[in-house]
């Protein structure tokens, strides 16, 4: 579970992942072509993706194409955000925005 | 016409006979699925996958392979499209024992892209697939997604 959340704490890792959201099974260079990342850079944030399991990859001849992988995330969100009642997170929610909106007064 | 695809991967602790019988016998299925599997499992056979309760087949297709315990291939559409050739789906188990764990791959490929089906699995197995994890690793499938799916 460490793997995953180092995993997503990076802004340009969490973009691959959106756009595997949208675009399944992907090769490396076309991953590039929208980053403005090296290819190296990409590369490396992809290894890490998959070692977290959050990207998996299938070989299609030569190409690897690779897929957003939610599985772990769902994990996560059974251990850490679905045993917090709907109710309470809202609660917070409007506690921050009364605490947020009393020092911007 | 292009189809799309989605690939789940899960590392479980088991066995792959375990993780076969888990999707293929309906006393397994229906605790962590809700759902139960029934066919003979033999290529080219029809198989349903039934809601637990009503006994009502949501889905229906045909085995493509069933090599077990490591590979098993359907077909797949909903029920009310059953008749049209263009629904029908794919999925793949591969199970295969890594490192002392069991890794399961899932590949639903032939969707039609962004169609209703394309987005029920992309919700569906995620949670399917950790509470298969959470069935196979403690005994017990995921409680939380139990009530969600009751729920609707």
């Amino acid at each position: 579970m460490d793997a995953v959340f180092k995993a997503l704490a990076d802004p340009g890792r969490r973009r691959l992942l959106d756009r595997l959201f949208t675009s399944p099974g992907l090769t490396l260079g076309q991953l590039c072509e929208e980053m403005d990342m090296s290819r190296q850079a990409v590369s490396q944030h992809l290894a890490l993706l998959e070692d977290a399991n959050l990207v998996s990859t299938v070989w299609r001849g030569r190409e690897k194409l690779h897929f957003l992988n939610p599985v772990p995330i769902h994990e996560i969100y059974d251990r850490w955000v679905k045993k917090f009642e709907r109710t309470s997170l809202k609660a917070l929610e409007q506690l921050k925005k009364q605490l947020e909106g009393e020092r911007h007064d | 016409m292009t189809r799309t695809e989605h690939v789940y991967v899960m590392y479980i602790d088991s066995t792959a006979s375990r993780i076969f019988d888990a999707i293929v016998k309906p006393e397994f299925a229906r605790q962590y699925w809700l759902h139960e599997n029934h066919s003979d499992w033999k290529p080219g056979s029809p198989w349903e996958h039934r809601d637990r309760e009503t006994g009502q087949a949501k889905i229906v297709g045909k085995v493509v392979e069933s090599s077990p315990p490591h590979r098993l291939v359907f077909t797949w559409a909903a029920v009310a499209e059953a008749a049209d050739p263009n629904a029908y789906s794919r999925v793949t188990f591969d199970i295969e024992p890594m490192d002392g764990m069991v890794k399961l791959t899932v590949t639903h490929d032939q969707l039609i892209p962004g169609s209703s089906m394309e987005q029920g699995i992309t919700n569906g197995w995620p949670r399917v697939l950790s509470s298969l994890k959470s069935f196979l690793e403690t005994g017990k499938p995921l409680p939380i997604w139990v009530k969600a799916a009751s729920a609707r």
